[in-house]
């Protein structure tokens, strides 16, 4: 006996408020119309710049930021033009891209993975972004790659030198301009070869983390190739401000090189440790000691100051480069800004004029029309001498530098000397190499 | 209702009313419109907001009742993400699994750092907590991203890799965290005239997960066992003279607040499947103390508001720069212009963490009981004012205690 009924008006309004619960996810999923994330539908295109404003890189990325603001005025017609009179795709005319003028937003990544993608979600949700470029930091440049894989835009890195970036952390979305370790190691080895000769004892000294791996294993294994021995490896805290205590260990080790595998204050740290314990003026194995910093930056040698002068790393691109691409560049930013760029810089704006460019080509923002104008794209007058972007990681090839501390610096820019600029062909390497064997370049993924 | 009073059952639904309209609360001004930088309604940062609610409601339970000020508490965060993200490499990417592995994981690692940590009370445990943290994070950032052993990735962070074995995910589930196929990027955009609103999927179980939780960490105030921990912290020394023992009751608000963080630890993971180790360093732990303290400690709701105010200064402020600023007062003769950009510059932009500062040392002085504290205030002198009127008295936008 219930007093249950069954009544037509019951089964019509529980009928109704089940169907409304079950179709209420369906209205996540039916997203708007648009065929791929912030397709830009105004008179306008937003790029998202994300760079380090705060924290230990905080001066790399405000000159990345100089940089873009610079690339973003010569796309819409404003300034001098810069590059975009030497760059040898002529597609882009100065009238913004696809006739849309360029707008950007900035963000702060504060070289923290966790904060870059916050950053860069704020960016393409919130302000539109349809790609987001720069950064000065491999972990950094790892995390908002996978982002924006996942969001459906593109993505391009910035100062980011370990080989994971195009290695096993590759992403169809993602494409880096700037060299790797592998190829640090490619370009110093002969030069080392040459000024150092061929039987010498290394030690390193490694930043315990990813990019000081790879740096490591690339460096290591290109002097072994020439004859070096590896007599240690260690790595010192990422943290470590005294280096004193890594350095004493040198001397007694019958080492006669020290690779400090070192970035940033770190490396300037270190490499003031190592002058003040005065390893420069012993001989060890009746040779002259040396010190090597396979990756160098404008911001670091004016850091350490006196200490580089004659220490021998690698470069991306240098302001004291003599072809067109590299002259153009570097008279409207100085024009502009009072200074020489840094390489940094220099690898963001030609990223903004190589991403505009690629939509100009392909005739359209969607990020897979874009990925499939950037693989395989060779160009020249950007810097560098001729370049491609390879489509099988989306590692770019150019010249590398092989640099020197200036032993008589003229003025407070001209800290470093170009040694050797090493051809393309001498740093290259098969997608398939050990060193960036691993993951998968997936497809495009244009969002929405 | 649900075995609250009447004050606290109208704060649960302020709470929840607030927390369902939030697209629409943080999203006041039309989209096109120049004060448009100041909308917080996209999906990133609310679910910010409510994630760093739950981690501070968390903090809340056991600095706010007991006393103990813990300064490691982003531990727990980065295991709850880490315990997340390998749910998501090893099983699929549903988030289920994943946010129930990372409170279990936090739980018994704040087991661990408890039972240690609060043998000593006051600094020493601050300092025990800080250096565990600190553990925690070198050994995520480095020592456990060895090629031979890697748990965490290090510097990178952990990610979900296409190789990865994923063995409960079905073939044509949605290759990134969803919820039984709906996933937590969806999001519905509602455009009315010049306004536009979105409502994501992941934000709304954020939501849901934290009226939970809110509502359990009401019932805990409450409860003879919140009234134990409240004791601990008035005068732990005389509770022990009289035969009880408090180290269970202190142990147990640790391990509640640890899986707490783990909880949103989790969450994280589930909205952006990466965890980093920088999650673990003691600026994030310090976060939480800034975050409780702004809002109020030990009132029920000012964690939340606390967590809500600093992440919209770090979303908000940090990305307002020099060409918004020009394009704002544009209006002003040329000279003026530029003046008055030179003055606002520090506060903005990189200087956000300045314009936090100050308003933190100004929220410190004059309300020392925090967001919590002025609003109390406002409501008792907008009482005084419309004297004479019935009792006007709205006991749900009262704030507990």
């Amino acid at each position: 006996m219930s007093n249950k009924s069954v009544t037509r008006r019951g089964v019509l309004k529980s009928g109704a408020v089940t169907s409304a619960g079950l179709a209420l996810p369906t209205i996540f999923t039916a997203s708007s119309a648009a065929a791929y994330t912030n397709e830009p539908t105004g008179g306008s295109v937003t790029l998202g710049f994300n760079v380090p404003q705060t924290g230990p890189y905080a001066e790399e990325g405000n000159d990345e930021l100089l940089a873009q603001q610079l690339a973003v005025e010569h796309l819409n017609g404003e300034g001098d033009g810069g590059c975009l009179n030497t760059f040898t795709s002529k597609a882009l005319k100065g009238n913004g891209i696809l006739g849309k003028k360029v707008e950007f937003v900035t963000g702060d990544t504060q070289t923290k993975s966790d904060a870059a993608r916050a950053s860069a979600k704020s960016m393409i949700e919130k302000d539109g972004a349809i790609m987001i470029n720069g950064g000065s930091s491999s972990g950094v440049a790892v995390a908002v790659q996978g982002l924006c894989q996942e969001a459906g835009v593109i993505f391009m890195a910035g100062l980011t030198h370990a080989n994971d970036t195009t290695g096993k952390d590759k992403k169809a979305n993602g494409f880096r301009h700037f060299f790797n370790a592998y190829m640090s190691g490619a370009a110093l080895a002969p030069v080392l070869a040459k000024e150092m000769g061929t039987d010498r004892r290394a030690y390193h000294l490694t930043a315990d983390y990813n990019w000081g791996w790879t740096q490591e294993e690339s460096i290591v294994a290109s002097t072994e190739a020439m004859g070096w021995e590896t007599v240690n490896t260690v790595k010192t805290p990422l943290a470590s401000t005294d280096f004193s205590s890594y350095i004493a260990p040198v001397l007694n080790s019958g080492a006669d090189v020290l690779v400090l595998n070192h970035y940033g204050g770190n490396m300037v740290n270190s490499l003031t440790n190592a002058i003040q314990f005065g390893l420069l003026d012993k001989v060890v194995n009746g040779k002259d000691f040396k010190i090597v910093v396979p990756l160098y930056s404008e911001l670091m040698a004016a850091g350490a100051g006196e200490n580089i002068k004659g220490v021998l790393g690698s470069m991306n691109w240098n302001w004291q480069l003599q072809d067109e691409g590299t002259k153009a560049f570097v008279k409207s930013f100085g024009e502009k800004y009072g200074k020489p760029p840094s390489n940094s810089a220099q690898t963001c704006y030609a990223q903004v004029l190589l991403y505009a460019d690629a939509c100009e080509r392909a005739g359209t923002f969607n990020p897979c029309g874009v990925v499939e104008a950037l693989e395989g794209f060779e160009f020249d007058g950007l810097g560098n001498g001729p370049t491609l972007y390879r489509a099988d990681d989306h590692q770019c090839f150019k010249d590398v530098l092989v640099v020197r501390g200036n032993m008589n610096p003229t003025n407070a820019y001209d800290t470093l000397e170009i040694v050797e600029i090493t051809p393309r062909a001498q740093v290259e390497y098969a997608p398939d190499h050990p060193m960036f064997a691993g993951g998968e370049l997936g497809k495009c993924n244009p969002g929405a | 209702m649900l075995g609250l009073n009447k004050k606290d059952t109208s704060l649960l639904i302020v709470v929840a009313i607030l927390t369902l309209l939030a697209p629409f609360i943080l999203n006041p001004f039309p989209s096109d419109s120049a004060m448009a930088q100041f909308n917080a309604g996209y999906p990133d940062l609310m679910q910010r907001f409510v994630i760093f609610g739950i981690f501070a409601i968390g903090f809340n339970i056991l600095f706010g009742l007991t006393g103990y000020l813990s300064f490691g508490h982003a531990a727990f965060l980065g295991v709850g993400s880490y315990s997340a993200v390998w749910m998501f490499k090893l099983l699929s990417y549903n988030v289920i699994p994943a946010i129930a592995l990372s409170v279990v994981v936090a739980g018994l690692f704040s087991v661990l750092i408890g039972y240690i940590s609060l043998r000593r009370s006051g600094i020493y445990f601050s300092i025990l907590t800080l250096a565990f943290a600190q553990m925690s994070f070198a050994l995520a950032y480095s020592v456990l991203s060895n090629p031979k052993f890697n748990l965490t990735n290090g510097e990178t962070g952990l990610q979900v890799y296409a190789d990865d074995p994923q063995i409960l995910q079905g073939a044509n589930a949605p290759d990134l965290p969803h919820l039984f196929g709906l996933p937590m990027r969806a999001t519905y955009t509602m455009d009315v005239g010049a306004w536009s609103f979105d409502f994501n999927a992941g934000y709304y179980l954020c939501a849901v997960i934290m009226m939970v939780v809110f509502y359990l960490a009401i019932r805990i105030f409450r409860s003879p066992f919140g009234m134990m921990l409240r004791a601990v912290k008035s005068n732990q020394q005389r509770m022990n003279y009289t035969g009880l023992n408090s180290k269970p009751y202190t142990l147990a608000a640790f391990v509640i607040s640890g899986m707490y963080a783990g909880l949103a630890g989790g969450l994280m993971a589930a909205m952006d499947p990466l965890a980093g180790a920088e999650r673990m360093q003691w600026t994030a732990s310090g976060e939480v103390v800034l975050m409780t303290i702004l809002g109020g400690t030990g009132t029920l709701i000012g964690p939340v508001l606390g967590a809500g105010f600093i992440k919209y200064f770090e979303n908000i402020f940090s990305k307002i720069n020099d060409n918004v600023l020009h394009s704002w007062f544009a209006f002003l003769p040329d000279g003026l212009e530029d003046a008055v950009v030179f003055i606002i510059h520090p506060f903005i932009g990189k200087g956000w963490h300045l314009t936090l500062g100050i308003l933190f040392m100004l929220v410190v002085i004059y309300l020392p009981g925090g967001l919590v504290e002025g609003g109390q205030r406002l409501l008792n002198w907008i009482r005084r004012k419309s004297v004479g009127g019935d009792d006007t008295r709205e006991g749900k936008t009262e704030p507990a205690e």
